[in-house]
């Protein structure tokens, strides 16, 4: 007696687990039972799975019987003629589809040409293996498993033409590659896929050769007339929101100029593109500082007194502004409800790219790379036929990643380009090299793809030659632009006084735990002590009771809290940081008391009169 | 004897300089050379020493801990090789600078006393210090319900091969099972029998226990295999107890080791520990292939033992011994140092690197060390 279970859930026996599980199979196949039913006899255990669930990873492969495919040359003929659909051969049992757990009793051949007696289903293709995005690669059979993984997560962070209705949408924060194309070199998923409906990318002439060594370690060298032409010109969309929040009491925000008598008023100047909504307008050129939305808050603390007196003077404001290196354009402004029912304002900045040094590229087999030199295109390496590359790549980048793949895309990107037609690229199934070879040789080239080259800037010839061809090449959203960072004095955090963290915040570069023991492996003790000079303060401390002092300003007295004011104040220089910790001590009620030693007389500070400056701290808890 | 020249040095120069001076120079020199030779070789030995207020311990560290980046992960498999599995690698280097006590393979090299280090009996031998169990002179465990009794049926033949008596195992099984009664049975079988309330209980438990009594050879010791090093065998050994090895007759005692540091300094004491734990590292460190100063070696094993015992180079070792309040809080646990600390008014002299990081002083090494020494013509004066 065989046990069934449904779904996971024990239902009752049979006598025969295996006639069972044929019958039903024969059932599935005869359009009798839902193809998304699994069904799997684990002889082992002697139980039968039948699986109806929704989620399972369910995958058509073609069935196999006595040796050979249902799927007749009849049938792949009305397939492609449209007389015959694929939901038809699914119900004719033609197709069917395996889960994880029934794919256990299938033998699967990966091509026709590979089926023998034994196996039950044959891969609809043998780039079934690969999943959607790495199936992208062209020839990927030609190259190291890793470099197909790589190749294809390059892709997904391609700028592209991800939809054509771009401008009537509001995605916020997306990049739009100006004059994108379809792939030259193409694979079967770029058509299944409708990649060529939304491009990532463009096709450039490639040359595989170093360019004054500016190409080094996977940088590219690109072709200034390439770039005025709009090779990997791309918009960048930025948003910049604002909501009218309700709060307690009735209150709200308000969207409009603020005005004049608002806590944190900024200038006139910076709400000049405002108009009387608050709003900006489109096509307003706006860079750092400039308000884009126009809003005020009620205030943060209502005291009893001001409860009477709701004047707008008290009003914050709270304007939406660009921020530190942010500029562009308005390209569309919005006014909407959000899902609470507030009033909601989205405004879309539009930023032309232009590549720039430090922009990143790739082609799709891996090998990605930023720029690293803009070259003009009157010194750019041409062939006898005056042909100029758009991108010089570095011939170290092949050997050691074996991306065979990379260079047959530009022979066959070559091939394509000057016969006027696509080339299947298809991994396992794709066009032959030595037909492309051939067929390159036959339009006067020569076979090999190499061909001879002439310096741009002294018009000699190279002695080698250059391998140099048509390939899809793919910008990437990491943009130098989105990246760039520097700081000489800035922003500090209210707390400890020391420099802000982040580029949003124009914060500046840690020097860590490592970096500090150079300093200190060098005995650069001053230097260290100037590196981490960012946080120092002067603190008075009485030397009564060790304690920091507080220093009356207007009086120019100093006074200590606990002793008094006829006490010894010294001027004691450390990191605020320090003085914060000091602080924390006190409220865990601990007493950090500081003894102070005069470094000339070496004396403690009970004899009063050292110099403050030059007095040592001693710590005491 | 060291030639007159050279004796005027002693004090300037280390012995051993002197001494390579002394036998490599021709007995034969003018003046005019020798002291072209001595003063070279002074300015050569002071440029090799460390400088005054030079950050030695910070250079170890990053010495030690940025090749230590390099070290393979993993402990390192000889398989099929007639050596044993050894830790090595950085988790090895972790257990030595930890000051570990019980390290995850214990290791010893038996040297043994002529002629015994020429093979004569060497297999005997070492079976004699490999430790056996009851379990491995067991045949069979009978346990009668009725009567709370059990029958152990002994394996003759693993006797006879360890040539152990039945009476031996009966005296040791009678020694240390209290409450039960041990009887030797004629057909060299073993019975005991439980009393008490609770007597099936206790036998069924005492049926596991009872395999693992230690009957012969020396505790700890689990698995021994002969080698030949050299021109002389070597009984290498899996576990360790130096203390037992030492009584045996056949060792070199003079030469024998293990690596478990903590064993030797029980025994042979804290200078023997430092040795044992720069030859640990050593090892350690050459088997990876990398190559590290030794003085960078000899200060860390220095740091770990000049307490007089085997400190770890962590919050319990150590860091624990750290003068400064700030230093150690700077580390881990700060709250616990913080709260100590604050009991005992301890008071922290900021005498070291960290401490003065944080309040933002110069660090007192290197061009921070030197202060300046001067009289102070009128204190009021300079109260300006």
């Amino acid at each position: 007696m065989t046990e069934v279970f449904l779904n996971n859930k024990y239902v009752g026996k049979v006598t025969n687990g295996k006639e069972f599980v044929s019958s039903l199979l024969a059932q599935r196949r005869g359009n009798k039972l839902p193809s998304s039913v699994s069904m799997y006899y684990n002889e082992g255990v002697d139980q039968v799975f039948l699986e109806t669930c929704s989620g399972r990873v369910i995958r058509p492969l073609v069935v196999i019987k006595n040796g050979k495919t249902l799927l007749t040359e009849a049938q792949v003929e009305k397939l492609e003629k449209g007389e015959l659909k694929w939901q038809d051969l699914v119900s004719q049992g033609i197709i069917e589809y395996l889960d994880t757990n029934e794919e256990e009793s299938a033998l699967v051949a990966l091509r026709e040409s590979d089926i023998t007696q034994d196996h039950t289903h044959l891969e609809i293709s043998p780039i079934d293996i690969f999943g959607l995005t790495s199936s992208l690669v062209p020839f990927g059979n030609y190259n190291q498993g890793v470099r197909l993984t790589q190749g294809s997560k390059n892709q997904k962070q391609a700028v592209g033409f991800y939809a054509a209705n771009f401008y009537s949408r509001m995605d916020m924060d997306v990049n739009l590659l100006h004059y994108p194309q379809k792939p030259i070199v193409t694979t079967i998923t770029n058509q299944l896929l409708r990649m060529d409906e939304h491009p990532t990318g463009q096709n450039v002439v490639v040359a595989i050769m170093s360019y004054q060594g500016y190409n080094m370690q996977d940088a590219i060298v690109i072709n200034k007339g390439s770039i005025d032409r709009g090779f990997g010109r791309s918009t960048y969309f930025r948003p910049v929101i604002s909501e009218e929040l309700r709060y307690s009491g009735g209150l709200s925000d308000e969207v409009g100029v603020p005005d004049k008598d608002v806590k944190g008023y900024r200038t006139e100047h910076d709400y000049r593109f405002l108009e009387d909504d608050g709003m900006i307008y489109p096509e307003a050129v706006v860079a750092e500082g400039d308000v884009i939305i126009g809003k005020t808050s009620p205030p943060r603390f209502l005291s009893s007194l001001e409860e009477y007196n709701l004047a707008q003077t008290s009003r914050r404001e709270s304007s939406m502004a660009l921020k530190h290196g942010e500029h562009g354009v308005v390209d569309q402004v919005l006014l909407t409800e959000s899902e609470e029912g507030n009033k909601l304002v989205q405004v879309r900045l539009r930023e032309q790219r232009i590549p720039e040094i430090g922009d990143k590229f790739t082609s799709r087999h891996g090998q990605k790379g930023v720029i690293s030199l803009i070259v003009p295109e009157a010194d750019i390496p041409f062939t006898s036929g005056g042909i100029k590359p758009d991108i010089l790549f570095s011939p170290h980048g092949i050997p050691s990643r074996m991306t065979v793949s990379h260079l047959i895309e530009l022979l066959s990107g070559k091939v394509g380009a000057l016969s006027g037609r696509y080339v299947d690229g298809t991994t396992f199934e794709g066009e032959q090299e030595e037909d492309l070879r051939a067929e390159l040789l036959r339009m006067g080239f020569r076979e090999n793809g190499t061909e001879t080259l002439y310096n741009g800037i002294t018009g000699g010839q190279y002695n080698a030659k250059i391998y140099i061809g048509n390939m899809y090449y793919i910008k990437l959203k990491h943009m130098v632009a989105n990246k760039i960072h520097s700081r000489a004095r800035g922003p500090i955090q209210l707390l400890t006084r020391q420099p802000t963290e982040g580029r949003a915040k124009e914060g500046g570069l840690r020097l860590g735990e490592m970096e500090k023991d150079t300093f200190v492996a060098h005995g650069a003790s001053l230097l260290l002590k100037e590196r981490f000079d960012s946080d120092k303060t002067e603190v008075p401390i009485c030397e009564g009771c060790g304690l920091v002092a507080i220093h009356d300003a207007r009086k120019n007295s100093y006074f200590c809290p606990t002793c008094g004011e006829n006490v010894e104040i010294s001027n004691i220089e450390m990191s605020y940081a320090f003085k914060l910790l000091l602080d924390e001590f006190k409220s865990l009620t601990l007493f950090p008391k500081l003894k102070l030693i005069s470094q000339i007389t070496k004396k403690p500070s009970t004899e009063a009169g050292a110099p403050a400056a030059e007095q040592k701290a001693g710590l005491e808890e | 004897m060291m030639r007159a020249e050279l004796k005027q040095f002693v004090g300037t120069l280390p012995m051993r300089i002197l001494e390579d001076l002394d036998s490599e120079l021709p007995e034969k020199i003018s003046d005019a050379k020798f002291k072209k030779i001595m003063s070279t070789v002074a300015v050569e030995y002071r440029s090799s020493l460390a400088e005054p207020g030079e950050c030695v311990g910070l250079v170890t560290a990053e010495s030690i801990g940025e090749p230590g980046t390099q070290m393979t992960l993993n402990t390192f498999h000889f398989a099929g090789v007639s050596e044993m599995n050894v830790t090595t690698g950085l988790p090895r280097l972790i257990e030595i600078l930890d000051g570990r006590v019980e390290i995850s393979t214990k290791m010893m090299e038996i040297y043994l006393k002529k002629p015994y280090c020429d093979g004569q009996d060497i297999r005997q031998i070492a079976e004699r210090f490999k430790e056996t169990r009851l379990k491995e002179y067991i045949r069979e465990i009978n346990i009668d319900i009725a009567e709370t009794k059990m029958h152990i049926l002994l394996d003759t033949e693993a006797l006879k091969e360890r040539k152990i008596s039945a009476a031996l195992i009966g005296k040791i099984l009678a020694k240390g099972l209290k409450g039960f009664d041990v009887k030797i049975d004629k057909e060299s079988g073993l019975l005991i029998k439980a009393s008490g309330d609770d007597a099936l209980g206790l036998i069924y438990k005492l049926k596991e226990k009872i395999k693992e009594v230690h009957i012969d050879g020396i505790k700890g010791i689990t698995q021994v295999l002969p080698v030949k090093r050299g021109n002389e065998y070597v009984i290498v050994t899996a576990g360790s107890n130096m203390k037992e090895i030492l009584k045996s007759e056949f060792v070199d005692t003079k030469r024998v080791t293990t690596n478990s540091i903590a064993e030797i300094e029980s025994i042979f004491g804290i200078e023997a520990a430092r040795e044992a734990i720069i030859k640990e590292m050593l090892k350690v460190l050459k088997d990876q292939g990398i190559s590290i100063d030794l003085r960078h070696v000899l200060l860390v094993s220095d740091a770990m033992t000049m307490s007089g015992k085997v400190l770890g180079v962590s919050r319990y070792g150590i860091v624990k011994e750290k003068p400064s309040v700030l230093a150690r809080a700077s580390f881990e646990t700060p709250i616990r140092h913080v709260i100590n600390a604050a009991m005992v008014g301890e008071t922290d002299s900021l005498n070291s690197v960290i401490e003065n990081v944080m309040i933002n002083q110069p660090v007192p090494l290197g061009t921070g060390l030197p202060g300046l020494v001067t009289k102070v013509a009128d204190k009021k004066k300079s109260k300006k």
